[in-house]
């Protein structure tokens, strides 16, 4: 796949507004998101709209995109850390249709990145926009199924219960037994749920110098952290969290502080690791980095 | 040498070339047109009009077309579609008082003003496959009458002018619109209506069904089932008066509920209501006995757990396209979420392991003693 | 009451109401509550004491009165008035509350040490093993082998039950405890050692608490005031042995000859 793509100018279809959402619909949602970003960690309503693609597929990172695109945006889509998985390939072709809007798999030159489950592995700067699909917002919910009940909690700041599950994660394996989708705190405030990504991606959240806007479509809420935001795991004293990965190089570019995905390579079971970003390793592989697997 | 997977672009475009080739068929099969589903497959045009939130049957023929006769995939392109619709204003309330009623039956009395109208039922049809219909599915005209004139009065009215069924006051407030408006608990009887009125029909029936069988029992009677076309009439701010503007058919059911009262407060019924898009009677009817379950509450009932009672289990869960796309969006990659799961159940499997060599080291560990129950 | 003539009252009821429609849940109640003291309020089912104790415990709204209590940093403050958070933040520091059914209190699907940590937690502990410490202190001070400290309250007798739930309430040292009919639903032999267990916390502890129950032996042993309610009103109030000893109510004397002397 080629660093940048732009859509023709007539790639763009005329029977659909700029990024799809009508403006009164576009409007909405901004509102939402600046709220959200007035309150960084707090779960904003928001009249999430019926899209083209199924809920649960990041209709809600579709909408927080196309409120915040612009003509002159460069694009990026990620799956799984991946730019050519099976959905970010959809999204990414959606907003090339539908706002005609360059679009690049190079984290360093996009300036809205929308993401599934991972944070890139280059350093976000001012100026770019992560938009995370966020399947549960809640970071309660699975504690506490009623909705009216948690937005109670939240609004008393009863996390008491987050906790607990933490002290039994412990007694019962020895560890924080939660390895992705791990709850932090919002500058001593909100505990927010950071969309699926890997725990070792958590610490990247914090004093982050990008926007990172969160939409859940189906749960129709969106929260936000606004740059160089104190975000903390929630953890213990003597139990502190760990952000961790797979112990190995990457097969393909020999990166050792990389996100890795374990690929079964034959039918006796072996594996290799390698990037889960893979602009990152394309980039490692250009400039002259080497796997152990590439031989 | 390892290379990572790519190519997910031209995959997706071949998948959907072959689908489009498996919708079409065998080719030497002629083709549906969409008035052929419009007029014969009424009844699956309907509920794709109803849940879909959108009432043009031809567009609603199409989206079953393209969705090779899978409905919620209709119901899903219909609403995707109506998304994208500018909103020019909102109709004024339909009147079903004023209905052509090609249906209209009362369980509650035997014959009423307007009479019984059984209309074009399955009911009391034997459910026998009709093989003459593989052949030819011509049909002799049915027997033809002048349509009754002279108003079809709704039953529970009659019941009201007594003071047996509980009022239902009109209000001037604006009710929320769940089209605009995220769904916030907890929800009113309004927004509720608009939630069950779109919501999946074979959801709606199984939460109707289980009243029907102890969970929130309400004992209900249909007071009324009406289907016909009601004008639809809009304001025209320039003209000063409301214009119709169409024609769309109904379903309306309206149950009368066991009653409530006290010693000092008469006892009276109560009642459930169910107004769906086109002739979908199980749905309406449904709709009617969930809507009942639901208002446990301003009728100071006790909540008994059933699901039906709970608002919030029931409005989070009725809607067919929120409830496939999260189903279905596991079959997404999740692959960098189960690694992370994947390296600590290895870890932690890994800690398990050396605890129990160490213990078998150290010959035989000591059980802690466990209290006896009292 | 003249040694309480300096002090300021730990709780303050003044004029409490609360009405169920027609019906009186209890009517017009006053009365104060001393640091270390412990407050018996007897009845029969229906008499308004548990009405009483909820209204006074925060759970229900009375319709009239006050319920102030003796905060640590703004001294006495009613607590009907005060704001949920505010509320919600006394209930789980200051205050406890012991339900009759465990099942009520405990979180049965969390284990008894993350049942005592709860507390601890819900004000900011953050050291695991000081919670796992004080939750294996207050398992052997209420006599639950801390080998059970992992496993479920559903795995645990009643009166085991009955006993962690009262260890998870007392963790985080509460000024004030309710109880409602703590002894209910147990067996005679049980009952008599969770007694026996509850007196000892409250001397060692110098516990101020109100006990609601139907039990005279519960409050013969523990409380050192009683109330005796009727209808929703107090019919009888005072030292806990000149009440039951010499009852001048009717509706005392009838309670206290229809239960066996302990």
């Amino acid at each position: 796949m080629s660093g940048c793509m732009r859509q023709e100018p007539d790639g763009a279809r005329a029977d659909y507004n700029f990024a799809y959402l009508d403006e009164q619909t576009k409007r909405m949602i901004r509102r939402a998101i600046l709220k959200g970003l007035a309150i960084p960690g707090y779960q904003v309503p928001f009249a999430s709209r019926e899209m083209p693609m199924p809920y649960g597929w990041g209709t809600g990172g579709v909408q927080v995109s196309a409120a915040v695109m612009v003509p002159e945006d460069r694009f990026k889509v990620i799956d799984q850390g991946a730019d050519d998985t099976t959905n970010a390939v959809s999204i990414r072709a959606f907003f090339e249709r539908t706002a005609g809007v360059a679009t690049t798999t190079r984290t360093r030159e996009a300036s809205v990145i929308q993401t599934r489950h991972r944070i890139p592995e280059e350093p976000l700067r001012e100026g770019q926009i992560l938009v995370y699909q966020v399947p549960i917002p809640e970071p309660l919910r699975f504690l506490e199924p009623r909705e009216s009940e948690t937005r109670k909690l939240h609004a008393l700041e009863d996390y008491g219960l987050m906790h607990v599950k933490l002290y039994e994660d412990i007694a019962r394996h020895g560890h924080i037994a939660t390895a992705y989708d791990y709850p932090v705190r919002v500058e001593a405030r909100y505990v927010m749920d950071p969309s699926p990504i890997p725990k070792f991606d958590t610490p990247k959240l914090a004093d982050c110098p990008a926007i990172q806007l969160f939409g859940a479509g189906r749960e129709q809420r969106i929260h936000a952290l606004p740059p160089y935001t104190r975000v903390v795991p929630l953890d213990f004293e003597d139990h502190p969290f760990e952000a961790s990965k797979p112990d190995h190089p990457c097969g393909l570019c020999g990166a050792t502080d990389s996100y890795l995905d374990e690929v079964i390579v034959d039918d006796a079971g072996g594996r290799i690791f390698v990037c889960s970003d893979t602009d990152h390793c394309e980039a490692r592989r250009d400039s002259g980095h080497v796997g152990e697997d590439t031989a | 040498m390892y290379v990572a997977v790519k190519g997910g672009e031209q995959a997706i475009g071949n998948a959907h070339a072959w689908l489009a080739e498996e919708r079409r068929g065998d080719p030497a099969v002629a083709e549906l047109g969409i008035a052929q589903i419009r007029e014969q497959l009424a009844q699956a045009v309907n509920r794709v009009m109803a849940e879909g939130s959108l009432y043009d049957p031809d567009l609603a023929a199409l989206a079953i077309k393209q969705a090779r006769g899978d409905l919620i995939e209709a119901i899903f392109l219909l609403r995707a579609y109506r998304t994208t619709l500018p909103r020019f204003g909102a109709s004024r309330p339909v009147d079903t008082a004023d209905m052509a009623c090609d249906r209209r039956i009362s369980a509650t009395f035997k014959d009423v003003p307007g009479g019984q109208v059984l209309g074009p039922t399955f009911d009391y049809t034997h459910r026998l496959l009709d093989f003459k219909l593989a052949a030819e599915g011509e049909v002799p005209p049915a027997p033809e009458r002048d349509p009754a004139t002279g108003p079809v009065p709704h039953v529970t009215g009659f019941l009201n002018r007594e003071g047996l069924i509980e009022e239902e006051p009109g209000v001037d407030t604006i009710p929320p619109d769940l089209t605009r408006e995220p769904l916030e608990m907890p929800a009113g009887r309004p927004l509720r209506l608009q939630s069950l009125s779109r919501a999946d029909e074979g959801f709606v029936l199984s939460m109707a069904y289980s009243t029907q069988r102890g969970y929130a029992r309400n004992h209900a009677f249909v007071g009324e089932l009406r289907i016909g076309a009601v004008a639809v009439e809009m304001d025209v701010p320039e003209l000063g008066f409301a214009i119709e503007i169409g024609e769309i058919t109904l379903t309306e059911c309206e149950t009368v509920n066991q009653f409530t009262g006290s010693k000092s407060e008469p006892p009276q019924f109560t009642r459930g209501y169910g107004l769906v898009f086109g002739q979908t009677e199980r749905k309406a009817i449904s709709m009617a006995l969930v809507d009942r379950a639901l208002r446990w509450e301003e009728l100071g009932e006790d909540f008994e757990g059933a699901p039906a009672q709970d608002a919030e289990f029931v409005l989070s869960h009725a809607d067919n396209i929120q409830a496939t796309g999260f189903l279905e969006h596991i079959k997404l990659p999740h692959y960098v979420d189960f690694q992370a799961e994947l390296e600590l159940v290895r870890k932690l499997r890994r800690e398990a392991e050396e605890v129990r060599s160490s213990a078998l080291m150290g010959g035989l560990a000591s059980h802690d003693g466990q209290e006896a129950a009292e | 009451m003249s040694a309480h003539a300096e002090m300021t009252p730990l709780l303050s009821v003044r004029g409490v109401s609360k009405r169920y429609g027609a019906q009186i849940g209890c009517a017009d109640m006053s009365f104060d509550l001393y640091p270390g003291e412990v407050m018996g309020i007897v009845g029969e089912s229906g008499s308004g004491k548990s009405t009483l104790l909820a209204c006074l415990a925060g759970h229900l709204r009375p319709d009239t009165g006050s319920v102030l209590f003796d905060t640590r940093a703004d001294g006495l403050r009613d607590t009907v008035r005060m704001s949920e958070p505010e509320r919600r933040m006394m209930s789980r520091t200051d205050w406890a509350f012991v339900h009759q059914n465990p099942r009520d209190g405990l979180r049965m699907a969390v284990s008894a040490g993350g049942n005592v940590g709860e507390r601890l937690m819900a004000v900011g502990a953050r050291n695991y093993g000081d919670i796992r410490r004080s939750a294996v202190d207050w398992l052997d001070r209420v006599e639950i082998d801390t080998g059970r400290i992992d496993d479920r309250p559903s795995t645990f007798s009643g009166g085991m039950q009955q006993r962690l739930q009262i260890a998870r309430n007392l963790v985080t040292g509460p000024r004030l405890v309710f109880m409602d009919e703590p002894t209910g639903g147990l067996d005679v032999s049980v009952q008599a050692r969770l007694l026996d267990l509850l007196r000892g916390l409250v001397r060692d502890m110098g516990l101020s608490a109100i006990i609601v129950t139907h039990d005279l032996a519960v409050v013969r042993l523990l409380a050192d005031r009683l109330m005796v309610m009727k209808s929703g009103c107090v019919v009888e109030a005072g030292l806990t042995d000149q009440v039951l000893d010499d009852p001048q109510h009717a509706y005392t004397q009838l309670l206290v000859s229809s239960v066996l002397q302990v």
